[in-house]
């Protein structure tokens, strides 16, 4: 089996693995880094979204070995310690999950969201920008609220910036 | 999916070798169609060649009056590289409706081409524009490219290295997408040039993207929507399916095209 290494939220991670593993897999059965989720395997819900080399990326759709010497930052990164990361603060802050399970995902594409377009999202930017992001409990309301709250504060002094 | 043998190309020669002498061999670019469809097992190819480690294949350039793309060079790049926003606006509109943000992160120009998914996007900008694709044996123009339903005329050892867009006085893409995919349920490019007018279809056509001759031939006397009132194209030759009828299809097609050229301006 081939070796591949990458860095997974600031640490080194090397395993053999088999040619077909993806990302998402190799993140969660070889590290054990279960916040990722997969929701449908197919590119379409982006539960599973990471970002690799500073990108969003669906990780059910990249094998672990493209991803060869590349920095990946999962939800387990974003925090600082117990301090929550702007975004997931703005999540917690205006209820935007209620099952949760698309809730790593969507945290994932709003701080890929705010590295690209700035801090300042109107609504119409947010939800087009979410056409990736499938939330099976439809709570898209509070979510587009929280990516909105969760980009100005990303901006303001003291916020941290993406982990990456 | 099924297992195969990884390799990674360090070169475009090498990876040529490979893909000439594996059996069952493929190009993996950004992976965003044929990991999917892998997972489907609609394919099973026994041998992957990543391009991802190959120097080169990335870039987008403005040389002389063509804008030239290198292959591995991705959707979210061309979408937002002020060079393609500048001399091909419509362009860098369609990159930005392909997928969502995460795949146009990953998905390639020649992956998407070299797939020629009958429903995909960036056949209608190539044969609208009447671009050349540039691969590591020769020079194929986009009407010769795209041969039939995921066909193409490249050879079993041959690798797209990049595509050159003649820029044109105007140009624009209009998408009717199915609601559900968001794929192009039916996709006009329409592109004027200072000889030529282009009508480029992507979505409809059974056998892939097509030209609309009769439309061409209307907008070269003026161009203009009010050209194409009245025209229609035969209901002949286009998919039918849950999506929508043939007939659905053709008249969307004509709907598209009014939409295109009035947005081109």
């Amino acid at each position: 089996m081939p070796a591949v290494s990458m860095t997974v939220n600031g640490k080194p991670a090397t395993a053999d693995v088999e040619p077909r593993t993806l990302l998402v897999q190799f993140l969660r059965e070889n590290l054990r880094l279960t916040g990722t989720h997969v929701g449908c395997d197919t590119s379409q819900c982006g539960a599973c979204v990471v970002h690799v080399d500073g990108k969003a990326v669906k990780s059910c759709t990249m094998l672990a070995i493209q991803a060869e010497g590349a920095n990946v930052t999962t939800i387990e990164g974003l925090a600082n310690g117990s301090q929550l990361h702007p975004m997931q603060e703005a999540f917690r802050e205006h209820h935007g999950l209620q099952c949760g399970f698309c809730t790593p995902g969507m945290i994932m594409t709003a701080v890929d969201m705010v590295n690209r377009k700035g801090n300042e999202l109107d609504d119409h930017t947010i939800r087009e920008e979410l056409e990736g992001n499938i939330c099976r409990c439809t709570g898209y309301h509070n979510i587009v609220k929280a990516i909105a709250a969760g980009a100005r504060s990303m901006g303001t002094g003291g916020a941290r910036k993406a982990a990456e | 999916m099924y297992a195969f043998t990884y390799h990674r190309a360090t070169g475009l020669r090498q990876a040529g070798n490979m893909l000439g002498k594996l059996e069952d061999s493929k190009i993996l670019a950004g992976g965003q169609t044929l990991l999917p469809t892998m997972k489907q097992r609609l394919a099973s190819p026994a041998n992957l060649i990543d391009l991802g480690k190959v120097d080169g294949l990335k870039g987008i350039e403005l040389k002389g009056r063509s804008l030239v793309i290198g292959a591995m060079t991705t959707h979210s790049e061309v979408a937002t590289s002020p060079v393609v926003q500048q001399a091909i606006p419509a362009l860098a509109e369609l990159a930005s409706m392909i997928g969502d943000p995460a795949v146009r992160h990953m998905g390639t120009l020649g992956g998407s081409i070299a797939n020629n998914d009958p429903n995909s996007d960036y056949p209608a900008a190539l044969v609208g524009l009447g671009a050349t694709v540039i691969t590591t044996k020769r020079r194929i123009e986009a009407d010769a490219f795209f041969t039939g339903l995921f066909e193409t005329a490249l050879e079993a050892d041959e690798i797209i290295t990049k595509v050159s867009f003649p820029v044109p006085k105007k140009a624009a893409y209009m998408k009717f997408r199915n609601p559900a995919s968001r794929f192009a349920l039916v996709g006009v490019f329409v592109a004027k040039r200072s000889s030529e007018i282009r009508v480029a279809v992507t979505g409809a056509g059974a056998s892939g993207v097509f030209r609309v001759p009769a439309f061409e031939e209307a907008l070269k006397k003026r161009f203009s929507p009010k050209s194409l009132e009245g025209l229609s194209i035969p209901a002949t030759g286009l998919n039918s399916d849950i999506h929508g009828s043939a007939e659905y299809r053709a008249h969307l097609v004509g709907v598209m095209a009014r939409r295109a050229v009035a947005k081109a301006g």
